[in-house]
């Protein structure tokens, strides 16, 4: 039996913000130890080459040099392993922390040079001489596959998923749409970059690395393993982080340079990666193209889809090994009825940086390619974008929905949905009407206006399982030691939340711990819109365990039925409301060490929120700009344990989705030369260019796979924007399908424009 | 990030500061006045000066002043400086109409106007500003004062007349008469980036008639320029849609294009064509 909720349910101000707004952050450059070695990396600068000798003499006789290491050096040190969807043909492709034989993209780590400060390191990484054979670079994933060098072909695998007679419906098909789409490259770009700070200390023989992320549990094992250490004898640390988003926190050749070094050198040694550095080296994403068909009756309703992509994944294989594709391949149904599916997923190397996750992988892709495809098929029937969608999705008697695929090692069940509900309450918020005749009035005035929308499912709470621990401290303060990371998201209040409400005590007088690997034992950190299903889940049930025991405990104190006995604001009192009672802090004082209960959420299947976005776009028909004047969310996350912190997940998600839309794109010249390096170059969207979006969070759908109903929120403001985008732009052009590519730059959408034009006088 | 190593000058006077110019010239020495370009190269090792002659200290060189035709600009004189008219002419509210345009906040704050010239970018706001209005730069060194005129300073992307010991001391741009008009647009991608085509124009009205025109273009070509055919199309002409549509097509035809990946020649004429168009729409607005 636990209190009424006080705290879950409501939007409390943050626990993590006090040090944050005080400047008392601790993100990784503000980790430092006394005497530290700096690292600078010596990245190819060259996308494809041959590697014949370095030569690090000069840079070795600068003062202040302690060593440079090339590959020799490291030779012992394996490929970087893969934590996700790592299948057994990828692993030729993994990454070597350094450069072996081969360069194969631009950035890719060839030497380190150790020295006394940075600038000295700057300095002597310049004179680092790399002879380097060039060879072509591969930049086009969608072609014919062919060598990648000596050793690799182009194409290390191809995903294969799918369901029913897919041939056979296309045969019976009324019509087929056939579609060439593709999204841009485009990542996560954190505000701040990545570090690893590592230091051994010899006297407790502990490596410790400082400047970890999202998975520190997983990273400690498999870098300790990478450099002849165990879990027993390493350990990660996760301070503040400048954000995540999936490609902060895996593990890099940098975090294993660093460790082996500090190691190697019984010196702490410390990196700091570079803004330029950032955009070449850390995980890109998202670059794909389908060539998508559906077969569909005379009615719209959809018979079958042939999903067939090229993911162009870069020059490695790295820790997500084929996560991205795979979730693209498995999620691109969506909201909808398919009651025949196919897709055969390319895993394609290129000479760019190697690829990894970004919020909502493969969805982002796949809710662009399925939304433009339900808008066709709208503009085949003949009818409007809407009825489409309301003709094919999922009804809410259908749930639990078999998608009959797998992904992530778990088989997707769509667990809960209202999926029509929530499209009627987004329209109706976004007054769908009135916007329309709005729309049309300006359109007739010559404005070129439109409004698009998109429906997606997303997916969250990957298991296989959380572990936490709940103690309560002598002074009556309560600790929540997770297995988790917090990359911004909130996770310390939300825990504080759930802990607070099933102890009966004030959030604020708990303190969650994550990251640290040295404080438990266990942990899956924070990825695929998890932390709060899971480790919310686990923080709950040993809550509940926490609670039980300090009523037993107090029962025999105070002499009392422990039945009798209640929780409130950290005081057990009796329900009867008279006589003694104590305080939590009197408890743990006169039971020293027992106050302490741990329990473990285990969960073999994902839970599915979904969304529809809906937005509303002007084109500039001289410059061929886009400006996005509304937009509107509706999003299912079953259980809102914090309704603020949800919105500003999904109003961060917005924006980033708006970066990959219109902004934001990693673009290569013909010698797989990066053009994008600078902030200059690489378009992130400003608070001038991203609208305050309106949020409707609901609650229509709890999950029945765990006891408050929660669905994740991370992703659910990425997902569909792109695809909303696309949409409002056709509307705005009145020319349906217009859109195939994302980004939209101005440059592209003028020349669409002129195409349009050219085409509609020719008629 | 870190830059190469260089030595860090301090004069106090100008005296100082082009003795000292006079010396590193030779060895890759810069002048550092707001540092909001020169300081990003450095630490990009894109720019690797010996020497920087730092010249925030240099007493005098604040000086923003008009003499009733001219108004004379100073080498530390920051873009924030313009974010309020500094002077009773219509120069001084296009200047302050311009300046928000410039970076963000911030980089204004620091950023000096002749700092901007001397580092001539093709997209800059104030050599737009200059090339449009014709400014006089002065140069100066322990050699000598000379006078510049805008047409002849400015000599391609980040290239400009300036001999290497030679400090841009002070800009000076004619006063605009009371009834001048004004219209200014640039086209970026976001908010506060370099423009991927700018247009600056001025004119007066007389008995009707567009009079004096001048329409400048930046961020399309290597520098910017008053571009005399635009011009030809607006005098004498009625300031209406037809004249202004004119002017655009010619400036559009006229321009040699910048390329790079985001911009071919056919889109940057296109964007010269709406920035000319749009800078005299705002003139009447």
């Amino acid at each position: 039996m636990t209190a009424p909720a006080k705290f879950v349910g409501r939007s409390v101000t943050r626990l993590e913000d006090r040090p944050l707004l005080l400047g008392q952050g601790r993100f990784a450059a503000d980790v430092s130890f006394p005497s530290h070695w700096h690292m600078r990396v010596v990245r190819s600068p060259i996308a494809h080459g041959k590697l014949r000798g370095i030569d690090a003499s000069a840079a070795l006789a600068l003062p202040g040099v302690h060593a440079v290491w090339t590959y020799k050096d490291v030779a012992h040190i394996p490929p970087i392993p893969f934590r996700l969807t790592g299948l057994k043909e990828l692993e030729p492709y993994r990454q070597t922390v350094l450069a072996k034989d081969y360069v194969r993209y631009v950035g890719e780590p060839v030497a380190v040079v150790f020295a006394a400060d940075q600038y000295v390191a700057e300095d002597a990484a310049e004179l680092v001489e790399l002879d380097i054979e060039h060879l072509a670079p591969v930049l086009d994933a969608s072609g014919d596959t062919g060598p990648f060098d000596d050793t690799h072909g182009t194409e290390p695998s191809v995903i294969r998923k799918g369901y029913g007679d897919v041939d056979a419906a296309f045969k019976a098909a009324h019509a087929i749409i056939a579609l060439t789409l593709s999204t841009g490259r485009h990542s996560g770009v954190p505000m701040e970059t990545r570090g690893a700070i590592a230091r051994y200390d010899a006297v407790r023989d502990i490596l410790e690395m400082h400047g970890a992320a999202k998975v520190p549990w997983w990273n400690r094992d498999h870098i300790a393993q990478m450099i002849g250490r165990t879990r027993d004898n390493m350990h990660l640390y996760e301070g503040h982080v400048g954000g995540g988003f999936g490609i902060r926190g895996e593990i890099y050749p940098e975090d294993v340079l660093v460790c082996a070094a500090a190691l190697a050198f019984k010196k702490p040694v410390k990196w700091i990666e570079d803004r330029r550095e950032h955009l070449i080296a850390a995980n890109h994403s998202r670059q794909q193209q389908h060539n998508v068909r559906a077969a569909i009756d005379a009615e719209g309703h959809i018979l079958a889809i042939d999903n067939e992509f090229f993911h162009d994944n870069g020059a490695y294989m790295r820790t997500h090994a084929a996560t991205v594709p795979d979730l693209a391949a498995a999620m691109l149904p969506g909201p909808y009825r398919v009651p025949a599916y196919r897709a055969i997923g390319h895993i394609r190397l290129t000479n760019k940086t190697p690829c990894g996750t970004y919020r909502a992988p493969g969805r982002y892709e796949s809710t662009f390619v399925r939304e433009r495809l339900m808008d066709a098929i709208a503009a085949h029937v003949g009818i409007d974008g809407i009825e489409i969608r309301r003709r094919n999705l999922i009804a809410k008697t259908e749930m639990p929905y078999d998608l009959h695929l797998d992904t992530l090692g778990t088989h997707i069940v769509y667990d809960s949905g209202d999926y029509a509900l929530l499209l009627d309450k987004t329209l109706a918020l976004a007054d769908w009407t009135t916007l329309q005749a709005e729309l049309k009035k300006r359109r007739a005035s010559g404005e070129k206006v439109g409004a698009g929308v998109a429906m997606f499912v997303e997916k969250s709470g990957l298991g296989p399982s959380d572990t936490v621990r709940v103690d309560v401290k002598s002074d009556g303060k309560i600790e929540v030691v997770t297995g988790v990371a917090s990359i911004g998201q909130g996770v310390e209040t939300a825990m504080a939340q759930i802990a607070a409400d099933t102890l009966g005590v004030d959030y604020t007088s708990i303190n969650v711990v994550h990251g640290q690997t040295d404080r438990i034992d266990t942990g899956s950190g924070a990825f695929a819109s998890r932390v709060t299903v899971m480790c919310g889940e686990a923080t709950r049930m040993a809550s509940v365990k926490l609670r039980d025991k300090a009523l037993r405990l107090a029962a025999e104190l105070m002499q009392a039925d422990a039945g009798a006995l209640d929780m409130i604001n950290g005081e057990i009192v009796r329900r009867s409301g008279t006589g003694a009672s104590m305080t939590l802090a009197e408890l743990a004082q006169a039971r020293p060490g027992e106050l302490t209960a741990e329990d473990t959420f285990l969960s073999s299947h994902m839970v599915y929120p979904y969304g529809v976005h809906i937005a509303m776009v002007k084109v500039d028909a001289d410059t061929g700009a886009v400006a996005v004047e509304r937009y509107v969310i509706g999003y299912d996350v079953g259980k809102a344990v914090n309704p603020r912190l949800v919105e500003s997940q999904i109003a961060g998600g917005l924006a980033q989705g708006l970066g990959g839309a219109l902004l934001e794109e990693f673009v290569y010249d013909d010698h797989g030369e990066p053009l994008s390096v600078t902030f200059a170059d690489y378009l992130m969207p400003t608070a001038r260019e991203v609208p305050a979006a309106s949020i409707l969070i609901t609650e229509d759908a709890p999950s029945p796979l765990n006891p408050m109903g929660l669905k994740g929120a991370g992703e659910g403001g990425a997902n569909p924007v792109g695809a909303a985008i696309a949409s409002a732009i056709d509307d705005a052009l009145q020319s349906p399908g217009a859109i195939s590519a994302l980004p939209v730059t101005p440059q592209r959408l003028k020349f669409l424009l002129k195409d349009i034009g050219s085409r509609s006088r020719g008629r | 990030m870190k830059p190469a190593p260089f030595v860090r000058h301090v004069p106090r006077t100008l005296q100082q500061a082009l003795a000292i110019l006079s010396q590193v010239a030779g060895q890759d020495g810069r002048i550092l006045a707001g540092g909001q370009s020169l300081v990003p190269i450095m630490a990009f090792r894109l720019a690797k000066p010996a020497h920087l002659v730092d010249i925030n200290e240099v007493a005098g060189l604040d000086r923003l002043a008009s003499d009733g035709k001219v108004l004379s600009i100073g080498a530390r004189v920051r873009h924030a400086a313009f974010h309020a008219p500094v002077a009773d002419n219509r120069l001084a509210a296009l200047l302050t109409y311009v300046a928000r345009h410039i970076a963000h906040y911030p980089i204004r704050m620091r950023g000096t106007f002749c700092g901007s010239l001397a580092h001539a970018d093709p997209a800059s706001e104030w050599c737009l500003t200059a090339a449009t209005l014709d400014a006089t730069m002065i140069a100066m060194s322990q050699r000598g004062t000379r006078e510049i005129a805008a047409k002849d300073f400015f000599e391609g992307i980040m290239a400009t007349a300036l001999a290497e010991d030679e400090l841009l001391a002070e800009v000076r741009l004619p006063l605009l008469a009371s009834d001048a008009k004004f219209g200014f647009y640039e086209f970026n991608r976001r908010a506060g980036d370099f423009a991927m085509a700018a247009a600056l124009v001025t004119y007066r009205i007389v008995g009707g008639k567009i009079a004096e025109a001048r329409v400048g273009v930046g961020g399309a070509e290597s520098a910017p320029r008053r571009i005399s055919e635009a011009e030809a199309a607006l005098n004498g002409r009625t300031p209406d849609d037809t004249a202004f549509h004119a002017a655009a097509e010619a400036a559009s035809d006229t321009v040699d294009p910048l390329e790079d990946h985001q911009t071919d020649a056919a889109y940057r004429r296109d964007l010269v064509r709406a920035v000319v168009r749009r800078a005299l729409e705002h003139s009447c607005a």
